[in-house]
């Protein structure tokens, strides 16, 4: 997997609620600029949406980066969470469904899981914390 | 900080949802419809989002707690015109929206509240909306 050239990644910086906008939307035009469905754009958005809330109310802010991707005659829209944050100290906990530490739903991490086709996690207690996933054209 | 407008048309507030909504927006709304309902004394309410073309969970539980909002001054809540990506999207998300009753269009939102008794107003035509 390559990263394609032609736009660039873009970098944007989560410190507050009009950067989580910011995000959707760079998002929004990388799945439109490599051609994802409109159902498959609306996936990643919202993903991108969950990861990036995340990123400002858990991780007290960080920074997205978004980008296209290619591999062989697919392409795809990358993007990519990271914080300084406190970590995850129980994976398995958070990536279950319905569980949150604060009052949300906890359906950030295991639902935006679902809309896209790649999601990695590194997480440090501590250290920080990054998510990253993509969606492929099919 | 962009606010939605609440219109008053009858006994039903209507929103439409025109922008990508951030956060505190969002709370502000439901701050502004609680006011007006308990304000206007309406029975109904209609949140358009056919303009909305992402919906997550934040969105969503702003839904949910608009309904159960309204439920405390007598009203009911209709949520219409949900894009069918987002439908998609929100039941592979997760969000069962429970409580939260929906309709297909603006036209179908105003007759599902007729049909709870809301008086949506004589001189009303939803297609004029
Ligand atoms: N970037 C992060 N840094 C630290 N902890 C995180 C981070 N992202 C998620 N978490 C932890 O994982 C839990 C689950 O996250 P998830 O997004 O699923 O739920 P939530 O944010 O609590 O609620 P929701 O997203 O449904 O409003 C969070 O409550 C939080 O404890
Ligand atoms: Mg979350």
């Amino acid at each position: 997997m390559t990263t394609a050239g032609s736009a660039g990644p873009e970098e944007l910086r989560i410190a507050a609620d009009e950067d989580v906008v910011r995000v959707r939307q760079a998002v929004r035009n990388c799945a439109q600029r490599v051609r994802l469905s409109l159902v498959d754009q609306t996936k990643v958005v919202t993903a991108a949406s969950e990861l990036a809330r995340n990123t400002l109310i858990h991780g007290g802010g960080g920074l997205a980066r978004v980008e296209e991707v290619v591999d062989g005659r697919r392409r795809g829209v990358r993007a990519s969470f990271h914080d300084e944050g406190p970590g995850i100290p129980d994976l398995t906990l958070a990536l279950a469904d319905g569980w949150s530490s604060g009052s949300g739903l906890g359906l950030g991490l295991s639902g935006s899981r679902r809309l896209v086709d790649v999601f990695e996690l590194d997480t440090e207690p501590g250290g920080g914390t990054t998510v990253t996933v993509v969606k492929w054209t099919r | 900080m962009e606010r939605v407008p609440i219109l008053k048309i009858g006994g039903i507030l209507l929103v439409s949802i025109q922008v990508d909504l951030h956060d505190q927006s969002v709370l502000a709304l439901q701050e502004d419809l609680a006011e007006k309902i308990s304000a206007t004394g309406a029975h109904g309410v209609v949140i358009d989002i056919s303009a909305v073309d992402i919906v997550d969970s934040f969105i969503g539980r702003m839904f949910a707690t608009i309904a159960s909002l309204s439920r405390l001054f007598d009203a009911d809540t209709v949520v219409v015109g949900m894009r069918p990506a987002v439908a998609i999207t929100l039941v592979e998300l997760g969000l069962t929206l429970d409580g939260v009753r929906t309709a297909l269009d603006l036209e179908r939102g105003m007759e599902i509240l007729r049909g709870l008794g809301v008086g949506t107003g004589a001189t009303f035509d939803a297609r004029d909306a």
